[in-house]
């Protein structure tokens, strides 16, 4: 059958375009999925294609069933995946902790929209928390934050592979704006990049009899005692904790002698980028620096970075979830934290360059939080 | 660095003000220029006003949507009083003469207001249909984020299937483009 | 000693985990080797998946030399679909109360039912929560005592027993499979099992297996009472028999195989 992707191309395409010929150069066998805007033509684009590569869709009853239907695919060895967002998302933590425990690797797409509740159907970054730290767990998962189309395409290929390397659910977490804004970007086939897809193997319906040629397979997440959990989970953590600097991802620009980081992630960043452009060239002494794993966190440069100035502007489409998990990464350092929370709602460079110019000019001391709250 | 171009088009479901935008985009994305495009959507979409938001530069577009933008096109009544926001002293404001408005909601702050008769001409010199592609023709003369050529291009890309079919209406998309940037000159 | 006088273990069951986990009484043994003795019949151990769910049915994790998951509550019959999608050569076993089925998952088993899903559902009906105490559940008989109805359920407050057998031959076409068995008769329920699993082999369509069954520990029955609710109080609710079997499977006397008590 013929690759979907021949060589490279540059193309003109809609995020929730691009993650579905993502999907497919990934080699994704079959995607589970309920409707939610703003991820829907994710499957309107997937169910065109799809047959056209030998690859499968189901529709299902609920954001429950679609995550746990992933469950079902991934343990029959396929490629699977789901894409969701907001209140989908918060169905979906019910099949990602059990994923979370059994160490299944499911790939699913976020694409952020306005919460709580219903919020709206259009954009923020308030899933961040749910995304990250969701479920009834510990948030033994990897969670890569994009910014642009072309980081959708380069990430939902990667996810395929880290959650098959490393067996922990991985998200792709976007939002509604990159869901449904069109720019250009270059998708390929993986192979010209030097990116060879993980082999999958099954969990349930391995090749042999059980209990015959083989044990059987038996597969659970429930535990009969207080210890025997404890183990499993202290061998999770464990598991998780040895990959991290292998998983860890990061972008920064500008911080050799900064006094200022702006600290921000996904489609922020790329106005924060570009104010730290700006404000470099009108000569104010700032850097930028973004995490593209929000789970796990490069925790280790940026408390390097951290060291290096006085202050750090946050900048976020939500009420303080991204920083949390910076002030969590940062604990015990005594740098200022101020925040820039815009709570569903886009940030435009111009917000960040004046911000920031506010906060060197003025040497504002008084909205922040100071990350060493025990120090 | 050059900030990107940032345009607002407005109107009525059935205008093809999205059509407009993504044409446009097209075309600036066929001559290399960095372009984000996207539409408003929301809940309330169907029935709603349709815009879109469209930004043309030499760099990577550094957020999806904008607080003002340097062009506002709003080709209903409707559309004037929900781009009002998008509109500062930098504003180019574009908007229908034909477009149920009181004279006290037009956005005086604007660094120019350009009324134009696209509704009317579109119907009585044209074809209602090409309203947008008159639309398209203005905003290209106003900003110059592509040429002539250039959008006929995009044109024949997006439209090109029916000019083969009716050869008339290529000619009809035609005359509508150079109308348009006449309206604005 | 005892062995040599017991009737054989299913092949398909794992040796090394039995005795099983259920309390003394429990109607899941005598389903769970009905169930495999179909596989063996059916020569499925080689194919067949197991899921189970929450609730005591969870206690099935590991009883079957079948690969097996034991998922969330209500969630064995999505994992279930998810695997037969993506591998519809493996015969796939979803294993629930009637809580996982009737209640949490109910949206799951309507819907894999109209969606025609071509997985094999079997769901035991004791009456109440077993795990977790002894609630009311979807099946509860009115009047009945529960640790959430101590007074009797009130069908006006809480309404009658799920009808579930029947309301899945209500929503499925003529390609499902759909029967209600107790573990009164076990040769019985056996032959449902097979024709259900069958159904799946041939590609045919969803097949739904409600089982009659007890639970003497919630329902704080003897031996001689338990007997009594399953083999003559629940049939005055539930209707032992086969609702609805494709063209294809009929003629076989099942009937006449049920010469075994338990």
């Amino acid at each position: 059958m013929e690759k979907p992707i021949e060589g490279e191309k540059k193309v003109f395409m809609t995020g929730n375009e691009v993650v579905a010929w993502a999907a497919l150069a990934a080699g994704a066998e079959i995607m589970y999925g309920y409707p939610i805007t703003p991820q829907n033509e994710i499957m309107h684009y997937w169910t065109r294609l799809a047959p056209k590569y030998g690859r499968m869709f189901l529709q299902t009853e609920d954001e429950l069933s679609a995550g746990f239907t992933t469950i079902g695919g991934v343990m029959g060895g396929r490629r699977a995946f789901t894409a969701t967002a907001g209140p989908g998302n918060v169905l979906m933590q019910e099949p990602m902790a059990m994923a979370e425990m059994m160490r299944l690797p499911v790939v699913v797409i976020i694409m952020q929209r306005g919460g709580p509740s219903t919020g709206t159907v259009i954009y923020s970054q308030q899933e961040v928390t749910l995304t990250t730290l969701g479920g009834n767990g510990e948030g033994f998962r990897i969670v890569y934050s994009t910014a642009s189309n072309q980081e959708l395409f380069d990430y939902v290929i990667k996810a395929f592979n880290t959650a098959w390397k490393y067996r922990f659910p991985t998200f792709v977490l976007g939002d509604g704006y990159q869901a449904k804004m069109r720019e250009p970007l270059v998708i390929y086939d993986p192979e010209v990049r030097g990116i060879s897809p993980v082999p999958a193997e099954p969990f349930l319906g391995k090749p042999g009899v059980p209990g015959v040629d083989r044990p059987p397979g038996h597969y659970r997440n429930t535990y009969n005692t207080e210890e025997e959990l404890y183990e499993v989970i202290m061998g999770l953590a464990r598991a998780y904790e040895a990959i991290i600097p292998e998983v860890v991802e990061f972008e920064e620009e500008a911080v050799e002698g900064a006094q200022l980081l702006v600290m921000s992630h996904g489609v922020v960043s790329r106005a924060a980028k570009s104010a730290v452009r700006a404000l470099r060239r009108d000569g104010y002494p700032v850097g930028y620096f973004r995490p593209i794993t929000l789970r796990p966190l490069p925790v280790e440069v940026m408390r390097r970075r951290a060291k290096e100035v006085r202050q750090i502007l946050v900048a976020e489409s939500a009420y303080g979830q991204f920083a949390r998990l910076v002030k969590e990464a940062l604990y015990g350092l005594q740098v200022e934290i101020v925040p820039l929370f815009r709570p569903g709602l886009g940030i435009n460079p111009e917000d960040i360059y004046s911000r920031v110019q506010e906060l060197i000019k003025g040497g504002e001391k008084g909205a922040g939080h100071i990350a060493a709250t025990h120090a | 660095m050059k900030k990107p171009l940032k345009i607002v088009v407005a109107g009525e479901g059935g205008q093809g003000v999205q059509a407009v935008a993504e044409i446009l985009a097209e075309a600036a994305y066929d001559e290399g220029k960095e372009v984000l495009y996207i539409p408003a959507f929301g809940v309330e979409q169907r029935g709603g006003v349709s815009l879109a938001y469209l930004q043309v530069g030499d760099e990577p577009i550094p957020a999806p949507k904008f607080e003002k933008a340097d062009i506002v096109v709003a080709l209903s009544g409707r559309a004037v009083r929900r781009t009002r926001q998008y509109v500062g002293p930098e504003t180019i404001f574009i908007y229908d003469t034909h477009a149920d408005v009181q004279e006290e909601e037009l956005p005086k702050e604007a660094k120019r207001l350009i009324p134009i008769p696209g509704i009317e001409v579109a119907r009585k010199e044209l074809h209602p249909r090409v309203f947008n592609i008159l639309i398209m023709g203005a905003l290209i003369k106003l900003t110059s984020i592509v040429g002539l050529e250039d959008a006929k291009r995009a044109l024949e890309k997006r439209l090109g299937h029916r000019f083969e079919k009716d050869p008339s209406l290529r000619e009809l998309n035609y005359r509508a483009l150079e109308k348009g940037m006449a309206l604005v000159s | 000693m005892q062995g040599i006088l017991q009737p054989p273990m299913p092949k398909s069951w794992r040796k090394e985990t039995k005795p099983h986990k259920f309390c003394p009484g429990c109607g899941h043994g005598i389903a769970l080797k009905a169930l495999g003795q179909a596989i063996d019949e059916l020569g499925l151990q080689g194919i067949a998946v197991f899921g189970c769910d929450i609730g005591c049915s969870l206690l099935a994790w590991d009883f079957f030399d079948l690969d097996t998951v034991q998922t969330h509550h209500g969630r064995t019959i999505p994992v279930m679909v998810g695997l037969k999608r993506a591998r519809p050569e493996l015969i796939c076993i979803a294993y629930m109360g009637d809580g996982g089925g009737y209640a949490i998952g109910a949206q799951h088993l309507v819907n894999a039912a109209t969606r025609n899903e071509k997985i094999t559902a079997i769901l035991i009906n004791n009456t109440q929560y077993g795990m977790t105490g002894g609630q009311m559940a979807p099946t509860t008989l009115p009047g009945q005592k529960t640790e959430t109805t101590p007074y009797g359920r009130d069908p006006e407050l809480t309404g009658y027993p799920t009808q579930g057998p029947e309301m899945v031959a209500a929503i499925t076409d003529e390609r499902a499979y759909v029967a209600r068995g107790t573990v009164a008769r076990p040769g019985q329920l056996r032959e449902f099992f097979k024709r259900a699993l069958q159904n799946q082999i041939d590609g045919r369509g969803f097949s739904f297996v409600e089982v009659i069954s007890a639970c003497p520990t919630n329902w704080r029955t003897n031996a001689k009472e338990t007997w009594e609710w399953v083999e003559k109080l629940m049939p005055t609710y539930f209707r032992v028999g086969e609702l609805k079997v494709p063209e294809a499977l009929r003629g076989k006397g099942v009937e006449a195989k049920d010469e075994e008590t338990p």
